[in-house]
């Protein structure tokens, strides 16, 4: 997987510049995206899950923790809830929005934080290589070691259920994968003719690491962290779910299904929504991630 | 090869040491400290507590408690329940043949299921059927677990009633294979759907890239029948990835699919540890904590080993 990546565009190009005029190279990843039928339409279903859960609750007239005792465990859909209400009368789609909101902002900043540990750990060990190398893979390997979902339910357990310390502990916990592929990029770009010249020219480490080999080995990273979005969406859900993520009233996706499988028997598909919706976010995310990874790096294609 | 795994052996060492010291302090984040849980004793005065805090050595500085712990980790003693008052170890050694029958179970007809899949799709790259197991892994990576088996619950224990809801057998069946299968069959189903579209994945790209080796076209050249050509030469080494990929998910066999277990109810490791850390059972946790990071360990040398030993080229480079 990390053979030499220069310029992607380049190994394109040649053929492409008899054919017809260049073009830049966003143009021809957004190209070679658009063919990756998949990546389109999951584009398209997380764009509408992104304006459901960040303007949706604008246009509902109820909030997430209103209840209705006398509306509650609404058997049915109706015109004044579309989706039904739960146990305590709450509207079902309102909460479903909200937790989308909840759900996708964790998965981002997860993933930003994610990248950014990753990319620094990995970076700092590609480029010194010896001891620090050493150093910083010996570290992912004792994170890769501890199996993640009992790492995380007892951090939850302990430093509390806020969402901002959820964030905190997942992206500490999510970036060993960014590590190694950055190291990776690193490694290879390290003894590279282009380096050596701007060593020659006696630029500085910090240049050279953040000028020189980041931008080339942006490819992977990017699709690494769209990748991300989902598997953090995914554990986020599986902790709320299990009672160590977001707590209620507000609400998660995960701690809605936790809710419905009380009444189970009752309203069994009070159970359907949430993990739809969990399923169809991942889901885009992963084809869109697959069609970046395609678009970015044609190289990389499985 | 032998100096091979001795350096491995010895690489690992430092890794297990990290590991323990990461798991002992993580229980020092917890909340009240170790004795929390005895405090909310109403019969337990203030100068109890501090005799069971110098009877426990926790009156030490951590680095000392740390060191107390390790020496009886290594000799393979992780103390006592702080509720059930039994050894953690029995406890644990309970839990275990209960995993170990889902985990395998879902694991062999995983894979099963995956390779085949996996080597027809790389055969027939790019045909509707390899689409279809490629859209078909993409689902199975994208749903989530947990979700799933309520699902399986809903449809197949509550609504149909074809089968128990969770529990291992019905009270006073434990001995009953036919009544132990029919409350394995849905965590078994829930955890293999996963893995089968992992399987799947990693067969079809190693057989694809085995299948434009050489030595397939050799075979072909001098006349082998396909099936020869497919099973004999292409899957002996395609599946070398794949028995690696085996090793590193065996140290799951131990403690198992919290989620599984726990939407489950099923008597296992996994559910010990979901219960444990509910009633804030340090001793259990950090033994469960422990055992698992370190078969990782094992699990990633016995891979790597693996690895070397099924494909020279590893060994000699």
């Amino acid at each position: 997987m990390s053979t030499q990546v220069t310029s992607t565009a380049a190994v394109e190009r040649p053929k492409a510049e008899f054919a017809e005029p260049p073009q830049p190279y966003w143009k021809l990843v957004l190209r070679r995206f658009m063919k990756h039928r998949m990546a389109v339409f999951g584009s398209i279903t997380l764009f509408l899950l992104v304006f459901m859960s960040f303007v949706g609750p604008f246009l509902s007239p109820y909030s997430f923790d209103g209840i209705d005792l006398p509306n509650s465990n609404q058997q049915w859909p109706s015109m004044a809830h579309w989706l039904g209400t739960d146990e305590l009368g709450r509207d079902i789609l309102t909460r479903l929005m909200y937790a989308g909101r909840i759900s996708l902002s964790v998965g981002l900043s997860v993933a930003f934080l994610g990248v950014v540990i990753g990319t620094i750990v990995g970076g700092l060990a590609g480029y010194f290589g010896k001891w620090v190398d050493n150093a910083g893979m010996r570290l992912t390997d004792v994170f890769l070691s501890i199996p993640i979902l009992m790492l995380l339910m007892v951090m939850m357990k302990f430093l509390g259920k806020e969402l901002f310390i959820i964030v905190l502990i997942l992206g500490a916990t999510s970036w060993m994968g960014v590590a190694r592929l950055v190291r990776g990029e690193f490694l290879s770009l390290r003894n590279q003719e282009f380096i050596e010249a701007s060593h020659a020219q006696g630029a500085s480490s910090i240049w050279i690491m953040l000028r020189h080999m980041l931008p080339n080995a942006l490819a992977p990273i990017f699709v690494a962290a769209t990748l991300g979005v989902a598997d953090a969406i995914m554990l986020e859900s599986a902790l709320s779910f299990l009672g160590f993520g977001i707590q209620p009233p507000t609400p998660s996706w995960g701690n809605m299904l936790t809710d419905a499988q009380q009444y189970m028997i009752s309203t069994p598909w009070l159970a359907f929504y949430p993990g739809l919706l969990i399923f169809l976010t991942v889901a885009s995310i992963n084809f869109v991630g697959d069609g970046l990874r395609d678009a970015l790096d044609p190289k990389l294609k499985r | 090869m032998g100096a091979y795994v001795i350096r491995r052996l010895l690489g690992a060492i430092p890794l297990l040491i990290v590991i323990t010291a990461v798991v002992f302090s993580l229980m020092q984040l917890a909340p009240g400290g170790p004795l929390a849980v005895y405090g909310e004793n109403p019969h337990l005065t203030a100068e109890d507590l501090e005799a069971i805090k110098v009877a426990m050595g926790l009156d030490k500085p951590p680095v000392i408690q740390y060191l107390y712990w390790l020496k009886e980790v290594i000799q393979l003693n992780f103390g006592h329940s702080l509720f059930t008052g039994r050894a953690v170890l029995e406890m644990i050694g309970e839990r275990i043949p209960a995993t170990l029958l889902l985990m395998t179970v879902a694991m062999s007809f995983s894979l099963l299921v995956g390779v085949i899949l996996g080597v027809i799709s790389a055969i027939k790259q790019y045909s509707k059927f390899d689409f279809s197991v490629t859209t078909l892994a993409f689902i199975g990576y994208s749903l989530p677990p947990f979700w799933f088996g309520i699902v399986l619950m809903i449809v197949f224990a509550s609504t149909l009633q074809w089968l128990p809801a969770g529990g291992f057998a019905d009270y006073g069946q434990e001995g009953n294979p036919l009544n132990v299968l029919s409350h394995l069959i849905l965590p078994a189903a829930m955890l293999s759907i996963l893995q089968i579209a992992s399987w799947s994945r990693y067969t079809r790209s190693s057989m694809l890239e085995v299948i434009r080796q050489e030595y397939i076209r050799t075979a072909r050249a001098k006349g082998l029948d396909e099936w020869s050509v497919i099973v004999k030469h292409g899957l002996r080494n395609g599946l070398i990835p794949v028995v690696t990929v085996v090793a590193l998910s065996l140290p799951s066999l131990f403690a198992g699919a919290i989620m599984t277990e726990t939407i489950f109810t099923w008597p296992g490791v996994g559910r010990l540890f979901f219960d444990a850390l509910t009633k804030s059972d340090y001793p259990v946790l950090m033994a469960i904590l422990t055992i698992s990071a370190s078969l990782v360990v094992i699990g990633n040398l016995l891979a790597d080993m693996i690895y070397a030993l099924l494909d020279p080229r590893i060994r000699l480079s």
